[in-house]
């Protein structure tokens, strides 16, 4: 086994004193910021970028991959314990979750979450460790007009699979395209977008976006509703489960698993949606129906399997095609940019070493994980108390200075503030972040592919849809080309086909569909909390993402 | 005529109600309980959850005062809070809860019932939760 070997001398890259301390720092960082409703993985990464640069390149992934993690964690522990959710990708565990702790059983649920969390975490990194490479190998095959298709498609999923409105994620997603046009034209040398602004030139930095919409967006929204009835947090001791418990969360745990790693790995993939297919499969196959809706273990231990296994899924197509498929995958892949390393398909050839000992330190940061969650949730839940003041100060410090720091300009803490305020806009708005970010880092990349493709077609639209063959001459069309829009097709057309599915079905199955309907379109855990009204709960919850 | 009461759902606090209660019922006075959070953080120990304000409920029912219960989230200090309503309702008696507070705990914390203490314009009655409790 060749990926073996190469694993295990990632393993010793990072093990080393040095990278295994950042990787406890990356977790426990990760843990924390996943606890605090608000800030999550994505804008934390974001906020160490630029903190970062000093270290080496796989020290720095290393401890990012830790707060990734981390934060998949950590968004368990509030939502069982204040049912609120700190992710979006924990909304499914508040329901059963907090109706254990409610019951009495906050040790159990937290301790199947845990647990569930680190097996679908190792499991998801095996299987990371066997379909990263082949995936690359599939993925070296591909040119110009395949990736183009590809980025399209990541680019319509994200937008027309997530979130409550279409309309919205697209708004976000020409936004964040139209903040990634800024700078020179990379082949004719025009200025676009700067408006006469010499620093502009350079385009916007991905860092100042990110820190702006996720740092400082977040931190105005939270100060324009600062005051709110404080919440019972629900008192633990040390989390553990009982013989009863085990049973009952280990085939939820794999059957979880089952569902992230391939949502995760696909391009519109994300932790919403396998978390709740997850829910419902226990809900129909547990044998204590009866306790689902006032504290199923089950329903805890699936969706935090299934949690954890997309975010090892995420690192596939981030890893092998340099597609990232969540926000917090999406910065991480502007730390590789700002490192010069070029994500693609190359990059496990290139920089094997690099990925290898992260996929490494994914293994590690899980281990880590679960020593230190189990001991210490009753301390997580005390990092609540801390007054938002307080903590929003010091990441508008850390904002401010990362935001500075990228090219020691003061002119990017204007854009900062630019972004800040759009942050804000879209969170008011309930326009989802994530199309945004992913367009602002793909859609450079996007252009290129596109206009490359066109290039080699001397300016045909076929050249999208294929290329000239050199070795005959003739015009091919690409399956994979094609097979990508057609599945762009369906995406678009998902809600006329959805109505017609639901006509030819039976009574039973459309009763199943509507409450995934009812389900995704209104959770239930909505920020009921608030004093002041929520301007749009369901649009807020999704813009945390 | 009152007697107003800061609330927390500790043993201090539960000691202060407990008090409140018994120096209404001999005075013939109305119980006002305060509790209040800043709000700023996303929980509060010191903010009465439903549960901690029932026990006040139905202990001052016991006692057989009429009460009102305030429970505010305006950003203001727990001192501030019932200091407000000291003068608000004219009240002849405050009731707080006090405890034991460690030297580190002294320099750098402030004190909501040393303030209480000595901005109040009535009496000011301050009670320490039982050793047991």
């Amino acid at each position: 086994m060749d990926n073996l070997e190469l694993l295990l001398q990632g393993f010793a890259t990072a093990a080393t004193p040095v990278n295994l301390l950042l990787a406890l720092i990356g977790v426990i960082v990760g843990t924390a910021v996943g606890v605090l409703p608000g800030i999550g993985p994505a804008m934390t990464v974001a906020l160490l970028l630029p903190i970062l640069g000093g270290l080496e390149p796989t020290s720095a992934l290393i401890m990012l991959a830790g707060i990734f993690y981390g934060g998949m964690y950590g968004g368990s522990t509030t939502s069982i314990l204040l049912n609120t959710p700190g992710e979006s990708s924990s909304v499914v565990t508040a329901i059963e979750g907090n109706q254990m702790a409610r019951g009495g059983r906050a040790a159990q649920a937290l301790a199947t979450a845990a647990l569930g969390s680190f097996i679908a975490g190792t499991i998801g990194t095996a299987l990371l460790v066997f379909f990263a490479p082949l995936v690359t190998q599939f993925a070296i095959s591909l040119g110009a007009p395949e990736y183009f298709a590809i980025m399209l498609l990541a680019f319509i999923a994200v937008t027309a699979v997530f979130g409550a409105s279409r309309l919205r994620g697209f708004i976000s997603l020409m936004l964040g395209l139209t903040i990634g046009l800024v700078g020179l034209d990379s082949v004719s040398g025009q200025a676009r977008l700067t408006f006469g602004i010499p620093q502009l030139s350079d385009g916007i930095d991905v860092v100042v976006v990110a820190v702006g919409i996720f740092a400082l967006g977040e931190a105005l929204w939270v100060a324009a509703h600062l005051r709110r009835r404080a919440v019972e947090v629900i008192p633990v001791g040390r989390p553990w489960m009982g013989r009863e418990d085990f049973k009952r969360s280990w085939k939820p745990w794999l059957r979880g698993t089952a569902y992230g790693f391939p949502f995760g790995a696909v391009p519109a993939g994300g932790a919403e949606i396998p978390t709740f297919l997850s829910y419902i499969t226990e809900k129909r196959l547990t044998k204590h129906p009866e306790e689902f809706g006032k504290g199923a273990i089950e329903g805890v231990a699936g969706p935090e399997a299934a949690n954890n296994a997309s975010a090892a899924g995420t690192m596939v197509p981030m890893l092998s095609l340099g597609l990232p498929t969540n926000a917090t995958a999406a910065v991480m892949l502007a730390a590789l940019v700002s490192y010069g390393i070029q994500p693609g398909p190359l990059l496990l050839q290139r920089e094997g070493e690099l990925v290898w000992a992260l996929i490494a330190s994914l293994f590690i940061g899980n281990t880590l994980l679960l020593i230190l969650n189990l001991p210490l949730a009753p301390l997580w839940a005390k990092l609540l108390r801390i007054p938002r003041p307080y903590l929003y100060a010091g990441i508008l410090f850390f904002a401010s200075m990362g935001a500075y720091a990228v090219n020691g300009s003061s002119f990017d803490l204007i854009l900062l503030l630019v972004m800040g305020v759009l942050g804000f806009v879209m969170r008011r708005f309930g326009l989802p972040v994530l199309p945004l970010i992913i367009a602002v880092i793909l859609g450079p990349r996007i252009e290129l592919q596109g206009r490359r493709a066109l290039q080699l077609s001397s300016g045909e639209l076929k050249g999208l849809f294929g290329s000239v063959n050199v070795s005959t001459g003739q015009f091919q069309l690409s399956p994979i080309a094609v097979t990508v829009y057609l599945i762009i097709l369906i995406v678009l057309a998902w809600p006329l086909l959805f109505a017609l599915i639901r006509k030819a079905l039976p009574a039973k199955a459309q009763e199943a569909l509507e409450v995934v309907h009812e389900e995704r379109v209104h959770p239930q855990h909505a920020d009921d909390v608030s004093v002041e009204p929520p301007a749009d709960p369901e649009a807020r919850e999704k813009s945390r993402q | 005529m009152t007697v107003v009461v800061g609330f927390t759902p500790t043993a201090a606090g539960r000691a202060a109600l407990l008090a409140a209660a018994e120096e209404a019922a001999q005075r013939q006075m109305s119980v006002v309980v305060v509790n209040s959070s800043r709000g700023d953080a996303l929980s509060d120990p010191g903010f009465a959850q439903p549960a901690d304000l029932d026990w006040a409920k139905s202990t001052l029912t016991d006692a057989g005062v009429s009460f009102t219960i305030r429970q505010e989230v305006r950003g203001k200090e727990a001192a501030d809070e019932v200091l407000d309503v000291l003068d608000e309702v004219g009240a002849r008696l405050c009731v707080i809860g006090i405890r034991r507070r460690s030297a580190v705990g002294k320099i750098l914390l402030g004190s909501n019932a040393h303030r209480i203490l000595m901005d109040a314009r009535c009496p000011v009655l301050a009670v320490k939760a039982a050793k047991d409790d």
